[in-house]
This record gives C-alpha cells, sequence and structure tokens, in this order.
C-alpha cells in the first residue's frame, strides 16, 4: 500500500509539472501583453514594467524562473494589484469558493441520492418520471438563471435569506442551492441507473428471500452497491465547484475565486492565471488518488494491493 | 398417511406483458410431504421456477395470481401480506438460488450475509448472530471458518459460494427449502458435493425439500418423489422409481429416452419445441411434439388417470379405450426393470 501511494504520488507531481509547463506556454500563446488596456503608458515605462517583472526575457528563462520560484512556494505576483503575491491574491478568496462548493456539492449529492433512490425503487411509476422530469430540468437550466429566480422570489419576494454578498451562513443558502442543483440533478440520474441494475440482480432477490425488509434491502445491499459508480463522479465535481464558480459568485457578489480568475485571464495577469491553474490540478489530481483509495473502501473487489485473495 | 408440510392446489399464474396475457402457471396442484424431497422436473420456460417463487411471495411485479391457493400449515401464502410473508421468508421457507457467482452481495462481508437472516428472525445481536454464521459456516463445510466469515464473496470459489448460499438458507433451520436449480451453474464434480452436502443437512436439520432441476440424473439421486412440469402444467407425478422406471405420459418417456444410458449411440431429443403460453393449446400441451398423439389430444385436455396410489399421468394414452402403443425401446426397457423390481419386493 505504502508503496502504491509512493508511486501514485510521484505520478501526481509528474502531472503537475506537465500541467505548469503546458500551461506557461500556452498563457504566452494569448495575444496581448498585461499592459494592452493601459495605452497611455509611454514605451520606455512599459521597458521599465518589463524588467521588473522578468518580462523582457527570453520565454525559457521565464519559464525556468516561474518553475524554480513555484518549487520554492512562490507563486509570484499579481500583475493586477501591485504587490499582492498571488498565494495571498488565492488564499484570501479561495475560502469562499471552498465553502459554497462543499457546501453545493453535499446538498446536491444528499438529496441526489435519495431521489435517485426513491426513483428506482418505483421504477416506471409517476414517481419515477417526476424525478426524471426533476432530474432534467436541473441539469438543463443554467444555474444563473436559477440563481436570479431564487434571488427574486425568495430573498426579494419572501425575503427569507439574504439577496447577495457574503456574511453569515444565511447569505451562502441561495448560492449554495443554485450551484447545487447540478449535482443533485446529475447524481439523481447516475443513482437511478446504478439502483435499477442492482435491484434486478440476484443477490437483491437473496436477500428478500432472507425475509429483510424493502427498507433494509435497499438500505444496507442495494444502496453501497448502487453508489461505485458516483464515486468517480463526485470527486472532480467537487474540484470543479470548489475553485469556484464565476457566474454564481458574480450574481451574489461572492469574493471567491472564480472571479478573479476569468478577470486575470482577459488582462493577462500570468502570474494569476498559473497559480488558480495549478491550484485547479492539484486538486483535480489529488482527488482522483482519493477516489480511488474510496473506491477500494467501498468495493472490495478492487482493494489495492495488500488485501488477501 | 404422512403430514402434509405444503399444499399448492389449482395454482394458475399470468404475467402481463406487452404482447398478452401469459399464463405461465396453468392449474397446478402438489403437495410437499414432511421430510421429503420432491423434484420439479422440466424444460426451460416450464414453470418450474415461478412455482415456487409464488411460494416466497417472490413473483415480479407483472406476474398476478389468477386462482389457487399455497396452504402452508393450513394458512393460505398467497393471502398473506408483504410484510407477514417477510416473517416466513428465510425462517420457515428458504431458497438457495442457481447462480452462486451472483446470489452473494460484493460489497458485504459474508459472516454478515450469513448473520442476516438471524438478526431478522431470531432477533439476535450481531455477535451472537456471527457466532451462528460461523457454526452453519462449519456445517456446510467451509474450511479456516474463523478466518473466512470475514472474507467478501470474490474471496470465494464457485464451489464455497454455492455452500455459504446453502448456509444463509439454513442458518434459521427452515421446515421447507427451495433449491432452484442449485448445481446447474457448477462443475460437475462440484456439483456432486454440492448434492452430497445438501442430503447431509436434510437429515440433521430436518427440513423439506422441493428440488427445481431440468437435470434427470439429479432427480434420481436426490428425490423421493417426482412431478414433471410441462407447459405450465404438472404433466405426471410419482415416486423417483416410479417416474423413471413405469413413466407413462410420452412426454416423459421423451426425457427418459433422451438421457444418454451406457448402451445408446445417440442422444435422442424430444423434437419441436413447447407451445405458446400466450394461446395456450387447448388439448394436451404435449401433442404437437408427441409421436403418439390422437385426435382426442388437440381437442380435449386430459384429467389425471391413476397409476398407482402414489403415482398419476395427465394423458389420454391411460383411458380405458386408448390404443396400445409401444413406447421407445429405452422406456421398454425400464418397464421391465420395473416389474423384475416389483416381482422381487413381492418375493420379500
Amino acid at each position: 500500500m505504502r508503496k502504491y501511494l509512493l508511486k501514485r504520488v510521484f505520478y501526481m507531481v509528474l502531472t503537475l509539472f506537465l500541467v505548469a509547463t503546458i500551461t506557461f506556454f500556452l498563457m504566452k500563446l494569448m495575444p496581448g501583453t498585461p499592459y494592452s488596456n493601459q495605452q497611455k503608458m509611454t514605451q520606455q515605462q512599459i521597458q521599465i514594467m518589463n524588467q521588473q517583472y522578468g518580462l523582457n526575457k527570453p520565454i525559457w528563462q521565464q519559464y525556468v524562473i516561474y518553475i524554480f520560484g513555484m518549487l520554492h512556494g512562490d507563486l509570484g505576483t499579481s500583475f493586477q494589484f501591485s504587490n499582492q503575491p498571488v498565494s495571498y491574491l488565492i488564499s484570501s478568496r479561495i475560502g469562499a469558493s471552498a465553502q459554497l462548493g462543499a457546501q453545493a456539492m453535499i446538498f446536491g449529492v444528499f438529496f441526489g441520492i435519495i431521489i435517485g433512490s426513491i426513483a428506482a425503487i418505483n421504477r416506471n411509476t409517476w414517481i419515477d418520471t417526476t424525478s426524471t422530469v426533476v432530474s432534467i430540468i436541473g441539469k438543463s437550466v443554467p444555474n444563473f438563471v436559477l440563481a436570479v429566480l431564487l434571488q427574486y422570489y425568495i430573498a426579494l419576494k419572501l425575503g427569507w435569506f439574504p439577496i447577495a454578498d457574503w456574511g453569515g451562513f444565511s447569505y451562502t443558502v441561495l448560492p449554495t442551492i443554485a450551484l447545487g442543483v447540478g449535482p443533485l440533478a446529475e447524481t439523481a440520474r447516475f443513482v437511478r441507473t446504478g439502483m435499477v441494475d442492482v435491484l434486478n440482480s440476484d443477490y437483491i432477490e437473496l436477500a428478500r428471500a432472507k425475509g429483510l425488509s424493502k427498507f433494509g434491502i435497499v438500505y444496507h445491499h442495494a444502496l453501497r452497491n448502487s453508489l461505485i459508480p458516483l464515486v468517480t463522479l463526485i470527486g472532480p465535481y467537487t474540484v470543479a465547484l470548489m475553485t469556484g464558480s464565476m457566474v454564481i459568485e458574480n450574481i451574489f457578489s461572492i469574493p471567491g475565486i472564480g472571479e478573479q480568475f476569468v478577470k486575470s485571464i482577459l488582462v493577462n495577469d500570468y502570474p494569476t492565471i498559473m497559480g488558480v491553474t495549478m491550484l485547479f490540478s492539484a486538486g483535480l489530481v489529488a482527488i482522483i488518488l482519493l477516489t480511488d483509495i474510496v473506491y477500494g473502501i467501498i468495493d472490495p473487489r478492487i482493494r489495492l494491493s495488500g488485501s488477501e485473495g | 398417511m404422512t403430514e402434509r408440510i405444503l399444499d399448492v392446489k389449482n395454482l394458475r399464474i399470468d404475467f402481463h406483458t406487452y404482447a398478452g396475457e401469459v399464463k405461465a402457471i396453468r392449474d397446478v396442484s402438489f403437495h410437499l410431504n414432511k421430510g421429503e424431497t420432491l423434484a420439479i422436473v422440466g424444460e426451460s420456460g416450464s414453470g418450474k421456477s415461478v412455482t415456487t417463487k409464488s411460494i416466497m411471495g417472490l413473483l415480479a411485479n407483472n406476474a398476478k395470481v389468477v386462482s389457487g391457493s399455497i396452504l402452508y400449515h393450513d394458512q393460505d401464502l398467497l393471502k398473506k401480506s408483504e410484510k407477514e410473508m417477510q416473517n416466513i421468508r428465510g425462517k420457515d421457507i428458504a431458497m438457495i438460488f442457481q447462480d452462486p457467482m451472483t446470489s452473494l452481495d460484493p460489497t458485504m462481508k459474508i459472516g454478515q450475509q450469513i448473520a442476516e437472516p438471524l438478526i431478522k428472525h431470531k432477533h439476535l445481536d450481531k455477535k451472537k448472530a456471527w457466532q451462528q454464521a460461523l457454526e452453519i459456516m462449519k456445517l456446510v463445510g467451509i474450511n479456516d471458518a474463523e478466518k473466512r466469515i470475514n472474507n467478501y464473496p470474490h474471496q470465494f470459489s464457485g464451489g464455497q459460494r454455492q455452500r455459504i448460499v446453502i448456509a444463509i438458507a439454513l442458518v434459521c433451520y427452515p421446515e421447507v427449502l427451495i433449491a432452484d436449480e442449485p448445481t446447474t451453474a457448477l462443475d460437475v464434480t462440484i456439483q456432486a458435493q454440492i448434492l452430497d452436502l445438501m442430503k447431509d443437512l436434510q437429515s440433521k436439520i430436518e427440513t423439506s425439500i422441493i428440488f427445481i432441476t431440468h437435470d434427470l440424473g439429479v432427480v434420481a439421486g436426490m428425490a423421493d418423489r417426482v412431478a414433471v412440469m410441462y407447459a405450465g402444467e404438472i404433466i405426471e407425478y410419482g415416486t423417483v422409481d416410479e417416474i423413471f422406471y413405469n413413466p407413462q405420459h410420452p412426454y416423459t418417456w421423451g426425457l427418459l429416452n433422451s438421457m444418454p444410458t451406457l448402451s445408446s449411440t445417440k442422444l435422442e431429443a424430444i423434437p419441436g419445441t413447447p407451445p405458446d403460453l400466450l394461446d395456450p393449446p387447448k388439448g394436451d400441451p404435449f401433442a404437437a411434439r408427441n409421436p403418439f398423439a390422437m385426435k382426442i389430444d388437440a381437442e380435449q385436455k386430459p384429467p389425471f388417470f391413476k397409476v398407482s396410489e402414489t403415482h398419476y399421468a395427465a394423458t389420454w394414452l391411460l383411458h380405458p379405450n386408448a390404443p396400445k402403443v409401444t413406447p421407445p425401446d429405452e422406456i421398454v426397457r425400464r418397464w421391465q426393470l420395473y416389474r423384475k423390481m416389483n416381482n422381487q419386493t413381492q418375493v420379500h
């Protein structure tokens, strides 16, 4: 097991290195300079700035410097905000994004599992059809439409929750729902399909032959087996949500990282683009490893080396 | 008279399909005596499994019991609610399934899978239930049971898994055990071991067995009595000797004739296919494939004719006015053996 983990961590580092390299050169291929919207600068000023940020060096040298800095934990300084290190920019904003993403995932997956299970147990009845329709709507309505609807009806008309901004838990409720409906719909469809399969299997019939109650069968036998395919879905989805959703953060004025990322691409803020990309990649490779480990816990058949049989 | 533990009377079951109502079980009656093994024999689609699933209350959603009763201790199982059936299933009537590779939950330790019925029916706590699970594992011949109880199904071979499935079925010492082709998915040497185990356990646990199979070779070694099913009906039933050595229905002849014997040079088969149960024939369902069929076979369903106290067959050939026919050579040979056996018993 330890050998396996070491191997996996090595590959993770390799992956991150490749991502950093590819992103770095792709970024340099993007048109424009960090100054393109500051037309009042003189040539001299630009040269000074280039020198200050090391942008006058050949690209390969910039690359080596960046990688070297990254290895020392230095992600550079943002071009947009004077003297703000990228690491600070990220760390001050990731909290809100991560909290919102995690809440949305918990909300979505929890209700998704319940709705999917109920649909599977009552398959081909009106309950199943209703849940399918709800899932399709949840998946196809863009979350910003839902966000605006929630703001108008729940916040403005009913006044149950704040309409926007970032304060206590009550501020997170509406954006969590808006963000969580996507994973909810996806989870419900996944669980429904998985559980319909499982409920038709021989071991469920044997469980019935044991005299177990319907609930007991679903809870003890069907659920765990139908959640296995879901694990693959949840991991990357979580990372995507936790590293920030630009639209939702914008609508609800949440000081998250999603909005910042898009902005930094528009203004060629190279260090910030790199920093956020690396954060997302690191989260993704970490979650993939975690997914594989969780897989083994849920399904003993794919338990990693070290187990017997 | 021996005690009847299970009495199925005039059972009719339809399946609702898009094509129409499939009449899968058409007026089936049989009973199970205490302590005996009753084999239900028939080809695929003859209704063997449906019959037993109706006893367990495990029929598919599109199945409908049209009429009939299944008496267990004078209570009609067909009138019981799902909740009441849950208290009977696994405790009084248990079942062994066909494919051990798929009948165990892949993500649950087998100790828990065996213990589950005990926790449900005997209200034992987990520790006590696992203790009894361990005992039954030893009883069904799982080596190193103390260690294996913590294993998952994929860590066992097919034969071992079927032993575990048997352990699950027997852990509450049920009165009735339904074995639905328990050896079909196993290779032949393992088959023999499992059959031996079942016979051994039957005497230890004192259970009555309904044994469903299409393998006549298995029947000969296991059963006390045999019921032959065809197209949703029982067409002949009797003791195992009566069915094997004094068969009367042409379908039973066909089945026995298609078994390999030491002297056979080529394997016989019954020509044709069973009738479509969407629209079952009105006469003898076997008539279309029966070389001995008479005109009446196509028009009128034959009643059961009595051959002996325990042996009945539904064929017009047994009618007093029916012409004498000569069955296949293999059947004539069996009849002769049967007469010899009976003479010997009379001399003794």
